[in-house]
């Protein structure tokens, strides 16, 4: 079975409050030097053969659903 | 008039909404999520709360159940709608209204009694204020920062269509003291504070919150 995984990130220019409690958090515990930015990971398992049209419509489900376009940037890659 | 109250799964302020209409001399309805059906209402409420437990993204969900579908046609046909807090979250990420909303610049949850100014008189929901009247309504939220890019910014001001600006403090960081704001034909009007909060003496620290249900119903209130 196919895996497609689909990232998803705050755009850059969005500011991302959760990588910078993350960051800070990293800070406190001594790991200095990392800055952090926070996203999203979806695995998706496709039934069946995955055609360029089924990685297509997997690119607009990012679009439609798994992402909101305005403040989040997402990525789609099939996992080898 | 009959105004529709929204209740999705894991809504917490339909009641609240619901009695907030009552009590300003509207017939309030009860909606469900998983209908189609509108029952026919004169205007729409899009309450607080979390629906779907805000997973994915706050109101990310919502905005695909069954009765979403008719809200957004209907609201581009002129139906008043208001999304409050979640609500206009789900009017975000519905496209009604431009822009989204984040987490809270100060990475915690908001609660408190927030002076706005109203922005603008020229919707279905702030008719009954006076110009840049000063005001007081409930905000509670952890993701009330509203972001859009600058063109989009740029579009909203110069087109009055900022309704609401916070005063005093920027409590969550959004993009020129934003609260909310209002489509282009001003019937759709989202905003993070909660106008049903105010409507109560005995619970609100203001009655501000009766204007927005007033300036729907075109009377005014005492």
């Amino acid at each position: 079975m196919a895996k497609v995984i689909v990232d998803v990130m705050p755009k850059p220019e969005i500011l991302d409050p959760q990588g910078k409690a993350v960051t800070s958090a990293l800070k406190r515990l001594g790991f200095d030097g990392f800055s952090v930015r926070q996203g999203k990971r979806f695995e998706i398992d496709v039934d069946g053969e995955l055609t360029p049209e089924r990685l297509d419509q997997i690119g607009r489900a990012a679009d439609t659903l798994l992402a909101n376009t305005v403040i989040e940037n997402f990525d789609v890659r099939v996992e080898q | 008039m009959r105004v529709g109250v929204v209740t999705f799964p894991g809504t917490l302020d339909d009641t609240d909404a619901l009695r907030a209409v009552r009590l300003c001399g509207g017939q309030p309805v009860p909606l469900w999520h998983a209908s189609d059906s509108l029952h026919g209402v004169d205007a729409v409420v899009l309450p607080g709360g979390f629906s779907y437990g805000d997973y994915l993204r706050c109101g990310a969900i919502a905005r695909f159940a069954p009765v979403m579908g008719e809200v957004v046609r209907q609201a581009g046909a002129g139906l008043p709608v208001l999304g409050i807090c979640n609500g206009f979250q789900v009017l975000c990420e519905a496209h009604l209204l431009p822009g989204a909303l984040i987490r809270n610049d100060r990475r915690t949850f908001v609660c408190r009694d927030q002076r706005l100014r109203v922005e603008t008189v020229d919707t279905a929901w702030t008719g009954a204020f006076a110009p840049g009247e000063e005001i007081v309504i409930a905000l509670k939220n952890g993701e009330g920062n509203y972001q859009a890019d600058a063109a989009t910014v740029k579009q909203l001001e110069d087109a009055g269509r900022v309704a609401f600006r916070y005063l005093d403090v920027n409590p969550n960081g959004s993009v020129n003291d934003i609260a909310g704001v209002a489509n282009a034909a001003g019937n759709v009007v989202g905003l993070m504070p909660h106008p049903e909060h105010n409507v109560d003496p005995l619970t609100g620290a203001s009655l501000d919150g009766r204007k927005f249900f007033a300036s729907l119903l075109g009377q005014l209130v005492g």
